[in-house]
C-alpha cells in the first residue's frame, strides 16, 4: 500500500478523481526536478526583480506606530508588486513551471481577481492561452478585474453554480481541468488543494518571508515580534511565516474574514469555525453542516470568502505554531480607512483583516517590539465597495 | 465472494445512477423499485453533496434540488430509506457520494451503518488509489466493497489499481465529469485488456452513456454499463412521475446490452 503523500499532520493530501491522478504526479516529478534546477530559479529570479518589481519593501509605518504607542510597525508591502498583489510570486512560478512542462494553457479560479488577473499577466508574458473560473457574484464584486483579464487576453467564464463564489470558481476549474489535462496547466492561487499544490504555492510565496527577515535584520538587526497576514486559503500568510517558522519566539498570526462575526452564520473564519473535512483534493478545517455538507460562507472581502484553509495552516494551528483570529467585516473597514489616512496606503480590504489585529495588538507590546504586517495587496479594487458598506452610492 | 459479483450473472449488467431524494425520498424509492423491476442488475444511490466535483451539470442539478426542496434530504433520512428498499429489494445497491460525506458522518459509524441497512459498496469518485487507506481498512472490517476507478489517463496506474480491486471497477469512458455525450472516442477495448490482465473482477463503464447504441457497444468489452445523467435527466423532467419513465427507460437499456 502507498502512502499518502504530502501531509502536514492529518492535513493535506491528494483526495481527487483518478482522471487528474497522473497529472499531479507529472506535476511533483517537473516540480522536484525544476525547485532545485539553477537554470530555472535564474529564470524566475529575473522575472521576480525585472518584471514584478522585487524585492518588495518593508516600510517602517512611523505615524501608525506613534499613533498605536505600542510595537513598531512595519508594512511588507506585496501592494507594490506588478498586478497589485502577492499572488504574482505564485504565478510567474507556476507559469514558468508549466511552460517547462510543455503546456500551452492555463486555467485558474479567481476570487476578488487578483489571482486571475495575475494569471493573465503571466499567460499574456509567456504567450500561454488563459482561461479564468469566476463566480458570477464576484464577476459583478469585482467588474473592473473581469475587464483586467479581458485586456490581458484572458477569457473569463462566470461560474454559476453553488454561491457563485471562489468556491464554486475552484470546482469548476477542478472540472475543466479533468476535461483537459494534456496541453493544461491549472494554476492554482492559495496553497491548498491536492498535494503537490500546497507545497508548490508555499515555496514561490515563501519569498515573503526570506525577504522580511533579511530586510529586518538590516534594520532592526533582529527577527519581528509578531508577524501578521490575512487568511483566506492562506498563500500570503504562509508566505510570509514560512521562514520563521523554526524560530518559535516568533508569533505567527493568521487574520481570518469573520464576516459578520464568528456567532453567525454569515462567517468565512474557517480555524476558528470549521471542523476537520475532505474538500478540494484536501483534507483541512472546512466551514460544513452536521453532514458534511460545505457552508455557504460569507465576507465582505471575495478574496478571503472561502470555505476552507491550506492543510499546513491547519498544521500549523493543530500544533500550536501558528495563532488564527477573526476579524470582521466591519473592523477591516475601519482599518481599510485608518491606514488610508495614517499612511497614505490603500490596502486591499482582505490585507485589511491582518492590519485590524495589528491595530489591537500592537498597543500591548513594548516600544522596543516589532510587527510585521503583510499587505497583501492594493485596495483600489476596492474602493467602490467600500464606499457602498458605508452607504455611499458609487458605482464602478 | 462479494455479492456484487451477483449483478453481473444475468448477461451484461445495467447499473442505473439516482441521486436519492431528486426531488424527494418517496419518489427516490418508487424509481429504485421501478429500476429493479425492469432489469437493472445493481443500483447506483447517490448521497447528495453541496460540491460534487467530478459532476457535470445534470447531476449538480440534481444533488442540489436534492439538497434544498422540502428542507433538504440528509445521510441519516436516506439510511432509513434503504432499510426500507431492502425488504423489497434483492439486487446489490452501492453508495455514490463524497468522500467528506462519509468522512464527516465519522467513517466507521457511515461503513458500518451500510453494512447494517445493506448496502454493498461504496463509490466516493474522490479517494483515489493513494487515498484508499482512508477507508479500505473500515471497509474491510464491515464487508462493505470499496470500489476503484480506472481514466482514460490512468495508463501505467491500471494494473496497480485492478490488482487491488474489489466489488467491481469502474472504468471512467471519457475525460472530464459526468454527463451525456454523443461520442465516446476512447479506446475501451485496450483498457479492458489491461484490465482483465491483472483481475477477474467485473468491470463496468460509466460517464456520458445514455443511448442504448452507445450501451451495447460499450457491453462489447465490458461487463457492465452504468447510466447516470440520462437518468437524472428523466427526472428532472417528470419529477414525482418519472418511476414509469425510468422503469421503461431501464427496460430498453437491459434489452440493448443482454
Amino acid at each position: 500500500m502507498t502512502n499518502a503523500k504530502g501531509r502536514f499532520g492529518i492535513h493535506g493530501g491528494q483526495y481527487i478523481p483518478e482522471t487528474l491522478m497522473n497529472a499531479v504526479i507529472e506535476l511533483e516529478t517537473a516540480y522536484d526536478h525544476y525547485k532545485n534546477d539553477p537554470e530555472f530559479n535564474r529564470e524566475l529570479n529575473e522575472l521576480f526583480c525585472a518584471y514584478a518589481g522585487r524585492p518588495s519593501r518593508l516600510y517602517f509605518a512611523e505615524k501608525m506606530t506613534k499613533d498605536l504607542g505600542g510595537a513598531r510597525i512595519y508594512l511588507k508591502r506585496e501592494d507594490l508588486n506588478h498586478t497589485g498583489s502577492h499572488k504574482i510570486n505564485n504565478v510567474l512560478g507556476q507559469a514558468l513551471l508549466a511552460k517547462k512542462m510543455g503546456k500551452t494553457r492555463l486555467i485558474a479560479e479567481t476570487g476578488a481577481g487578483q489571482h486571475g488577473v495575475a494569471t493573465a499577466t503571466a499567460a499574456a508574458l509567456m504567450d500561454m492561452e488563459c482561461v479564468v473560473f469566476m463566480g458570477e457574484e464576484d464577476t459583478v464584486r469585482q467588474a473592473l478585474n473581469v475587464y483586467r483579464m479581458r485586456l490581458l487576453g484572458a477569457a473569463v467564464v462566470p461560474v454559476k453554480t453553488g454561491t457563485a463564489t471562489l468556491k464554486d470558481a475552484v470546482s469548476e476549474a477542478m472540472r475543466e481541468w479533468t476535461s483537459r489535462i494534456s496541453d493544461t496547466h491549472y494554476c492554482l492561487g492559495s496553497v491548498m488543494g491536492p498535494h503537490p499544490f500546497p507545497t508548490i504555492v508555499r515555496d514561490f510565496q515563501a519569498v515573503i518571508s526570506r525577504e522580511i527577515k533579511e530586510q529586518l535584520m538590516e534594520k532592526e538587526g533582529k527577527l519581528p515580534d509578531a508577524v501578521l497576514a490575512c487568511v483566506g486559503g492562506g498563500s500570503n500568510s504562509i508566505g510570509s511565516f514560512y521562514h520563521f517558522i523554526e524560530d518559535k519566539d516568533v508569533r505567527l498570526i493568521g487574520c481570518e474574514a469573520a464576516g459578520r462575526g464568528i456567532d453567525t452564520f454569515e462567517t468565512a473564519a474557517t480555524v476558528n469555525t470549521g471542523r476537520p473535512g475532505i474538500f478540494h483534493g484536501m483534507k483541512s478545517y472546512f466551514c460544513q453542516d452536521q453532514y458534511g455538507q460545505i457552508a455557504p460562507v460569507y465576507s465582505i472581502s471575495a478574496g478571503l470568502d472561502y470555505p476552507g484553509v491550506g492543510p499546513e495552516h491547519a498544521w500549523l494551528h493543530d500544533i500550536g505554531r501558528a495563532e488564527y483570529v477573526p476579524v470582521t467585516d466591519e473592523e477591516a473597514v475601519c482599518a481599510f480607512e485608518y491606514l488610508s489616512r495614517t499612511e497614505g496606503i490603500i490596502p486591499a480590504i482582505e490585507s485589511a483583516h491582518a492590519v485590524f489585529h495589528a491595530m489591537k495588538l500592537a498597543p500591548t507590546m513594548k516600544p522596543e517590539q516589532v510587527i510585521v504586517i503583510t499587505i497583501s495587496g492594493r485596495g483600489d479594487k476596492d474602493c467602490a465597495a467600500i464606499a457602498r458598506y458605508r452607504g455611499e452610492d458609487i458605482h464602478e | 465472494m462479494s455479492k456484487i459479483a451477483s449483478a453481473f450473472r444475468h448477461g451484461k449488467a445495467f447499473i442505473p445512477f439516482i441521486t436519492c431524494g431528486d426531488p424527494d425520498l418517496e419518489t427516490t424509492e418508487d424509481v429504485v423499485l421501478a429500476a429493479v423491476e425492469n432489469g437493472a442488475d445493481l443500483i447506483e444511490l447517490g448521497i447528495p453533496f453541496s460540491d460534487p466535483t467530478a459532476e457535470g451539470p445534470v447531476i449538480q442539478a440534481a444533488n442540489l434540488r436534492a439538497l434544498t426542496l422540502n428542507g433538504g434530504v440528509t445521510t441519516d433520512e436516506i439510511f432509513a430509506m434503504v432499510r426500507r428498499l431492502r425488504r423489497k429489494v434483492e439486487i446489490p445497491l452501492v453508495f455514490m457520494t463524497y468522500a467528506n460525506v462519509v468522512f464527516s458522518y465519522g467513517a466507521e459509524r457511515f461503513i458500518w451503518t451500510c453494512q447494517d441497512i445493506g448496502i454493498d459498496g461504496l463509490i466516493l469518485p474522490d479517494i483515489p488509489f493513494e487515498e484508499k487507506e482512508e477507508f479500505q481498512p473500515l471497509c474491510s472490517k464491515y464487508g462493505v466493497d470499496l470500489v476503484s476507478f480506472i481514466a482514460p489517463t490512468s495508463e501505467n496506474r491500471i494494473s496497480m489499481i485492478a490488482r487491488e480491486a474489489e466489488g467491481f471497477l469502474y472504468v471512467v469512458s471519457s475525460l472530464g465529469v459526468t454527463g451525456v455525450r454523443s461520442e465516446i472516442r476512447t479506446d475501451i477495448a485496450a483498457m479492458a485488456r489491461l484490465v482483465r490482465q491483472n483481475t477477474d473482477i467485473p468491470f463496468a463503464v460509466g460517464f456520458g452513456i445514455s443511448t442504448p447504441e452507445q450501451a451495447r457497444e460499450m457491453a462489447r468489452v465490458a461487463d457492465g454499463v452504468i447510466v447516470g445523467s440520462a437518468i437524472i435527466r428523466i427526472l428532472e423532467e417528470y419529477g414525482k412521475d418519472a418511476p414509469e419513465y425510468v422503469g421503461a427507460y431501464v427496460k430498453k437499456m437491459k434489452e440493448a446490452i443482454r
